[in-house]
């Protein structure tokens, strides 16, 4: 991967580093004694391009750089971050950083190697370094494709947003590590209105690819989908409220599985016993039907990596199988604790914040089920087929997820589609709940971006058509579900 | 003004005049830089110093009314270069807006016309790492300390921030300000009954470190809160009266701010679109949006564009006075700017609130909460369950059953419903007890009717 896009730090750059820079200083961070002490470079160029209107109104580009540098003594960290990269600065940040502890270092120089990383995220097309008339070109056709589908489409936005993150990782365990991690993310959002009445709807996808994406998803496709969300949506009635059965569409729901289940499972939670999961390895915690899986490897996936933001490779790591606990999502530093290896968790959103375990792209595998028997066995119950979006109470799995698309099931088949539908549970309870698995396991397309603690990252969902026998529906026909 | 301000100055007039030279009609940078340091502590145990400092500078350019945004935290020569050449390189690809352009020139305000709002705490840069964990330490140690039922804790953060921009316009504006913030959280976990977690946490922010609230009640404000979640259980779907705290309240004000805003508007993407000079809350709901309160989180001197900050009744007594407005969503919508352009360190520009306020009404809490037969007490919500083009609403809630005017028993894992239009007009008491913590902020007030989902 070549781009006119080039960090100062890479080799070849303004202001190159290598080992011995590095070396240098990592040793200036351990002066006053830490255990251990990281450098994280990172350059990240990013553009984005508006299409409103029927014109493109407006494009944008950024580049945002600089050297976080971390130093850790007993469980404290030290953390500091300067946004060039002069030797007095990163010195400073060094320097800053070493604060942590109060001793004596060690003046003995730190080796550093390369390992081999995979190649999880090759790009044919990188979208950075295409003529910005091309996507122009492409989101034109996405709102074309809009109008054209439905003469109650009233509004088309369309967008693309495109990043070229570039990094390098050196750690006093020795490790020297670069990485380039492309993300390209497309998105369309219609307004339809009829009567009076307006809905909207929503369409995107993406990946650590380039604008080689579209050979597989054309804008219009998307535009379709926006619209025909949409205009379902106008027929939608009121949601019941209660405890009922609940299907979730594969592929999107992850994102369900993601907070329900996922963040309870990044160690940091587990090793300061926050988390409703701690201690519980080798126990029951989910349905014999689940396994889960955290799998940096997808190839373009818009969760996966090469190396994580401590310089592991991050690879498939099973956090729940047959419903048994088997491991925690590790940062190096809970790895430590917990007397294990890393899982290459370790993920952080840019070099102004540290690292903590993360999800990469977390999924719940298939089961055995036809999708189509799943909905024939529910009475009455509630299809969840796309999410706005999530949250939970790590403490306790308390989460609640909000529906763009949800249609009522009767008698085993869709009926009204839904508005304003909540899913309110406990994510394990829920797992628990899981009754029957499809054997269609689908991974979304790449639109999810994860945040905690104020930090957001990519990430990548799936699952395959779950049914889960009791979930609480926030709607608001009291009396209607029973 | 000092020299920080003088150098940021100085760098966003040479962007703007490369800019023009370049063949730019319009140029507007702003530059900025800031520092901040933050302490946590974990089970009375430093977890975290951090310590930063940040710039960048953010250009938008206009050709023959195309627009184009760039930003760059790259200050050196080739960065700021970059900076302007994919500026007007992007403006060329974008296409003609016959909407786009400068505010009128006439509305510009001048640096003498500035309200000093005392936004900045000149001693706060004095509280080093060793004191920021003191604070820290103390206000956790407080929640710790009381009750052997906090069992565990998610820390406490100490943190202080400080920031300084320009905004150097081609139409011939400049302007400065700065501005400091320091805050601390704490957050216990209490152990329940059935072994299940409950968090619960309480903060304090202000911009002068004299006014913020003492590290020990805020510890001891925290670990109330996580102990009175304890033993909470679902309740049955019903309707029921449904009284908002100021956390949970400040949720719902920050829908109606997103509903309000010129984009919104013009894009038909809130149902607020075309409601103007009609009843959208009850009478006794007034929203102001002032940026000129003294100290306040959300306050400024001037706006995004350069026009001079002024306060703007949003609501009067339930009816809707005027949309916030920046130069562009005037024009789109023609109207008048309200002086409520924000721009981005990124560059964009848009409409957004200062300090945006329910003003409060005249009765206390307690009187609220004891003219309240049976309700809902809602202190928390979750989720993201609002449509803003539809009103619809509907969030997981937890708080606490009111009976015969008393909080009675903790209530989690339900949702609340009513689409926000009835929400605002259902409003039938505001009570008295507005704090000035966030820019967005509510007194606490009651809404005479909800859909609870539960069991």
């Amino acid at each position: 991967m070549t781009s006119r896009y080039q960090a100062p730090f890479a080799l070849g750059g303004e202001s190159p580093i290598d080992a011995q820079l590095a070396s240098r200083l990592l040793t200036r961070a351990l002066e006053k004694g830490g255990d251990y002490a990281d450098l994280f470079f990172e350059y990240g160029a990013s553009a984005s391009y508006a299409y409103d209107e029927g014109i493109l109104k407006s494009a944008g580009r950024g580049v945002a750089m600089g050297l976080g540098v971390r130093v850790m003594k007993g469980d404290a960290t030290g953390y500091a971050y300067v946004e060039d990269f002069t030797p007095e600065a990163m010195d400073r940040a060094a320097r800053m950083a070493a604060g942590i502890a109060s001793g004596a270092g060690t003046k003995d120089p730190i080796g550093l190697d390369t390992p081999d990383l995979p190649s999880r995220y090759d790009v044919a097309r990188l979208s950075l370094d295409i003529p910005g008339a091309d996507k122009r070109s492409l989101l034109e056709r996405a709102d074309r494709a809009a109008r054209a589908a439905d003469v109650r489409v009233v509004r088309v936005d369309a967008s693309i947003s495109e990043e070229l993150r570039e990094i390098l990782i050196a750690t006093s365990t020795g490790r020297f590590v670069r990485d380039r991690q492309p993300l390209l993310r497309f998105g369309i959002r219609v307004i339809v209105e009829e009567n009076g009445k307006r809905q909207s709807g929503s369409s995107g996808g993406g990946g650590r690819l380039g604008l080689e994406y579209f050979d597989g998803h054309s804008p219009e496709e998307h535009a379709e989908e926006a619209v025909r969300q949409a205009l379902v949506m106008l027929d939608a009635r009121e949601a019941p409220a209660g405890e009922m059965e609940v299907v979730l569409a594969p592929g999107d729901s992850g994102i369900l599985l993601h907070e329900a289940v996922g963040h309870g499972l990044e160690a940091d939670f587990n090793r300061k016993g926050t988390s409703n999961y701690t201690g519980r390895i080798g126990e029951q915690v989910a349905s014999p039907l689940c396994t889960v899986v955290d799998d940096a490897t997808l190839e373009n996936g818009r969760g996966s990596l090469n190396v994580d933001d401590e310089g592991f490779e991050p690879s498939s790591t099973t956090l729940i199988e047959e419903g048994i606990l088997r491991g925690y999502m590790q940062d190096r530093h809970s790895a430590e604790f917990f007397g294990l290896g890393p899982s290459g968790n370790g993920r952080r959103e840019s070099f102004r914040s540290h690292p903590m375990p993360r999800m990469t792209n977390t999924l719940l595998l298939g089961g055995e089920s036809d999708p189509e028997e799943i909905l024939r066995s529910v009475k009455c119950g509630v299809y969840a087929r796309k999410f706005g979006g999530g949250q939970v109470d790590i403490t306790n799995g308390d989460f609640v997820f909000s529906l763009t698309e949800g249609y009522l099931i009767e008698d085993g088949k869709l009926t009204a589609p839904l508005k304003g539908v909540n899913l309110i549970g406990n994510g394990p309870d829920v797992m628990r709940e899981v009754v029957m698995l499809g054997n269609d396991m689908a991974i979304s397309d790449g639109i999810w971006t994860c945040g905690k603690d104020g930090q957001s990252v990519p990430v990548g969902v799936g699952c395959p058509t779950v049914k889960i026998a009791k979930v609480t529906v926030g709607g608001t026909q009291i009396g209607s579900a029973s | 003004m000092s020299a920080p301000e003088d150098e940021l100055l100085d760098r966003a007039t040479r962007v703007v005049e490369r800019a023009r030279q370049m063949g730019a009609d319009v140029a507007e940078a702003t530059a900025r830089q800031g520092s901040h340091l933050s302490a946590k502590v974990r089970m009375r145990k430093p977890e975290l110093v951090e310590e930063a400092g940040s710039r960048s500078v953010g250009l938008r350019v206009m050709i023959d009314q195309q627009v184009a945004v760039t930003y760059t935290s790259d200050l050196s020569r080739r960065g700021l270069d970059r900076l302007v050449e994919d500026a007007l390189e992007l403006a060329r690809l974008s296409e003609a807006d016959s909407f786009a352009g400068p505010p009128d020139p006439s509305l510009l305000s001048d640096e003498r016309e500035h309200a000093e709002l005392k936004l900045y705490d000149s001693g706060m840069s004095d509280v080093d790492s060793g004191a920021a964990l003191a604070r820290a330490t103390a206000g956790e140690a407080a929640a710790l300390d009381a009750s052997p039922r906090i069992t565990n804790s998610d820390g406490a953060t100490f943190t202080r921030a400080a920031g300084s921009s320009v905004l150097v316009t081609s139409g011939g504006f400049s302007g400065t300000s700065r501005g400091t913030y320091a805050s601390l959280v704490v957050r216990p976990v209490a152990e329940d009954a059935d072994g299940k977690k409950r968090a619960g946490s309480y903060w304090a922010a202000r911009r002068h470190l004299d006014a913020l609230e003492g590290a020990a009640a805020v510890g001891e404000e925290a670990a109330r809160r996580t102990l009175r979640k304890l033993g909470a259980t679902k309740l049955q779907s019903c309707d029921l009266p449904v009284v908002f705290d100021p956390d949970a309240g400040r949720a719902i004000l920050g829908l109606v701010a997103s509903c309000v805003g010129g984009g919104a508007i013009w894009r038909k993407s809130s149902y607020l679109a075309g409601r103007l000079d009609t009843r959208v809350a009850s009478d006794l709901v007034t929203i102001v949006d002032d940026p000129l309160i003294l100290r306040a989180p959300g306050s400024r001197a001037f706006d995004g564009e350069g026009l001079l900050s002024r306060k703007n009744v949003v609501i009067q007594g339930g009816m809707l006075e005027t949309y916030l407005l920046d130069s562009y969503s005037a024009r789109k919508l023609e109207m008048k700017s309200t002086a409520s352009a924000s721009r981005g360190a990124s560059g964009g520009v848009g409409a957004s609130t200062s300090n945006f306020i329910l003003q409060r009404g005249d009765s206390s809490v307690d009187d609220l909460l004891g003219s309240t037969r049976r309700g809902l007490y809602v202190t928390e919500m979750m989720g993201f369950g609002f449509n803003a083009v539809t009103g619809d609403f509907s969030r997981g809630a937890a708080g606490f059953l009111i009976e015969d005017g008393e909080l009675t028993r903790p209530i989690n894992e339900v949702t609340i419903s009513l689409p926000l239009d009835d929400l605002l007009q259902r409003i039938d008491a505001v009570a008295d007890d507005l704090d000035q913590r966030t820019a967005i902020a509510t007194p606490t007030f009651r809404v005479s009717s909800m859909t609870i989902a539960g069991r």
